[in-house]
């Protein structure tokens, strides 16, 4: 079996939020990248538990910089077999999803995971547009997934429930919380990273369909106004009288 | 005349968003044709013209949640429509991303107000840390609007519904089985939610935070320590790396504010924090604050609430 997991990088989670240039751009300065906490804690070590337990090939993939090499090292310490990156600045999820299902399209993957959104742009974008790029069904924001010989078994959240789906290989599926839990690289798997294939890839795609004009901070709340703990009559009170909530 | 698509999931009860993304419609000028597939009656269906829809076709033929066949069967029916709007639920994320590749159409993910003047779209960024302002390049535009951001207005009457059945491919995601929680409000969908975090100690001191959830026909929320240490389901988990929430009052109890957290609520209208501390980093978020004794302070708000609603 050959799976493929798409990669993102994202700031730490504790990163401020700043931009520059007119607010046009997001302020680095500062900002540590992680790996995008679902590709991370879910897709790929969903798909690497798949390998242990039945056999599989896992490559992952990122379309970005060189510099983006350390998160997919991070990847590969995990357990990962061998990683791609597509030489590209991710512009937008249109140009990101086409250059990996423009890879993938004679690669015989059984499976590709994303994760379930990534938490610097929440687009939830990717999974849905590599699936029609590469015309297979998609299940997305699953928080189960297992392997039946060709056929997988997964859930997810719908409106109002949870629905448990069986889909036929090969297939795309973004991954939630649920499927699998974070794991630590250890030493070896560090040790063994650095010697593992990792490929660059010239772009194919020139094409966008979006971009951001601007960015802005939220406002700042003005300050909380604090309720005597023995006074719950004035709380509710407000809450439907000032805030209109109830 | 401008002419937009609108979808709605037609398996599942006609729920607020579905209001939500017709009024985004009418909002943004011209005409609307509401798509749906599923089982659900026509009579209710109609009521969308309320919202300001012409008409609904609804697809009897596609039964399931197959975002591969629905998106196929919208773009047969699109060349002429000028935005296609979704709600951004576990279906837009889905179909809405594979059409835009369909009619290489930009999409716009998690539309929070309606376009500027210059014709971009607000969106949640950084987990609600920040905006952004997006504009498509294409002559097609797809929206996929984040559930309450805008309020359903009422304007018209009702409207005509057209059935179909028409298959559109095969269905490949087959549905098993549905569970469905017994009685509980679902989370995503919730205008009130009462939320607990570690500060309240143990699963044993949760019939309090149920009880005044009841009060308030609210649904219960929790950090994430505290589902990962299973004093309450998964699904419960809200915040970065759980489920990301809008309601109109989020009420915290016993949790600390931490970013990650904070990144999943930052969204609700209203917020009320309860902590022993206060210089609990979510005080700086809150709207409203009560430094206490949760133990002590939960009885007392509830017993208030049920004393409000008796007057009313
Ligand atoms: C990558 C990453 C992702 C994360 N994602 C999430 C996420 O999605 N959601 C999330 O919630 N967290 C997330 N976290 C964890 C987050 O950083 C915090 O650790 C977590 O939110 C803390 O949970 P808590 O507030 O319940 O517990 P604590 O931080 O232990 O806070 C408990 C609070 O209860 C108060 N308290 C104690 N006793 C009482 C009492 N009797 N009455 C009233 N108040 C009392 C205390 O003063 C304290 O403020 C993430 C962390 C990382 C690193
Ligand atoms: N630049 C990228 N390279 C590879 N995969 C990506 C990239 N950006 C996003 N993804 C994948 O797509 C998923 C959804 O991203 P998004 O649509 O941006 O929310 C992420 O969780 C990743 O798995």
């Amino acid at each position: 079996m050959k799976i493929l997991v798409c990669i993102s990088k994202a700031p730490d989670t504790t990163s401020k939020i700043a931009f520059t240039n007119n607010n046009s751009t997001f302020d680095e300065n500062g900002v540590q990248y992680i790996v995008n906490p679902y590709d991370e804690w879910y897709a790929l070590v969903r798909a690497l538990e798949i390998k242990e337990t039945s056999g599989a090939d896992v490559t992952i993939i990122t379309v970005g910089r060189a510099e983006d090499e350390a998160i997919m090292r991070k990847a590969l310490a995990i357990g990962a077999d061998e990683a791609i990156r597509i030489d590209a600045d991710p512009v937008d999820a249109y140009m990101v999803a086409s250059e990996i299902s423009n890879y993938a399209k004679n690669q015989g993957f059984d499976l590709v995971l994303t994760g379930k959104e990534t938490i610097n742009f929440n687009g939830s974008q990717i999974g849905g547009m590599i699936a029609e790029g590469l015309n297979l069904p998609y299940v997305s924001i699953a928080s189960k997934l297992d392997v039946n010989g060709s056929t997988l078994t997964l859930e997810r959240e719908i409106i109002g429930g949870v629905e448990e789906v069986e889909v036929g290989l090969p297939a795309v599926v973004s991954c939630a919380k649920g499927m699998a839990e974070q794991r630590i690289p250890n030493m070896r798997g560090i040790m063994a990273a650095r010697t593992k294939p990792l490929h660059v890839l010239p772009p194919t795609v020139t094409e966008t369909l979006t971009s951001y004009v601007s960015f802005a901070s939220p406002q700042a709340k003005s300050s909380v106004k604090l309720i005597d703990p023995n006074n719950m009559d004035e709380l509710v009170s407000l809450l439907h009288s000032e805030a209109k909530v109830i | 005349m401008m002419k937009n698509l609108v979808y709605i999931n037609g398996n599942s009860h006609l729920n607020k968003a579905a209001f939500e993304v017709v009024t985004y419609a009418k909002k943004l000028g011209g005409d609307i044709t509401v798509l749906a597939s599923g089982n659900m009656e026509s009579s209710l269906l109609s009521s969308l013209g309320n919202y300001g829809a012409k008409e609904v076709i609804i697809n009897r033929g596609i039964t399931g949640n197959d975002d591969q066949q629905i998106a196929a069967w919208i773009a047969s029916k699109a060349p002429d429509a000028n935005n296609i709007i979704f709600s951004h639920d576990f279906q837009g994320k889905a179909i809405a991303p594979r059409l835009s590749v369909r009619l290489k159409a930009g999409l716009i993910a998690g539309a929070v107000s309606l376009p500027e003047a210059d014709g971009s779209v607000k969106v949640n960024v950084f987990s609600g840390k920040a905006f952004g302002f997006v504009k498509t390049h294409s002559t097609q535009r797809i929206i996929s609007l984040l559930p309450n951001s805008i309020a359903p207005e009422e304007t018209g009457t009702h409207c005509g519904v057209t059935e179909i059945n028409e298959e559109v491919g095969a269905n490949k995601v087959r549905v098993i089985s549905v569970k469905k929680p017994e009685g509980a409000i679902p989370l995503p969908e919730a205008e009130l939610v009462v939320s607990a975090g570690r500060g309240l100690k143990g699963p044993e001191h949760w019939g309090m935070i149920e009880s005044l959830a009841n009060s308030l026909g609210a649904a219960t929320a929790c950090s994430r320590p505290v589902a990962d240490i299973g004093w309450r389901p998964h699904h419960e988990h809200v915040g970065q790396t759980g489920v990301a929430i809008r309601p109109n009052l989020y009420i915290a109890i016993g949790i600390s504010g931490a970013i990650q957290h904070l990144a999943g609520v930052n969204g609700s209208k209203v917020i009320v924090v309860i902590n022993t501390d206060s210089e609990a980093p979510f005080f700086k978020a809150a709207d409203y604050g009560v430094v206490g004794d949760a133990f002590e302070v939960i009885p007392k708000l509830t017993e208030a609430i049920h004393k409000f609603k008796a007057a009313q």
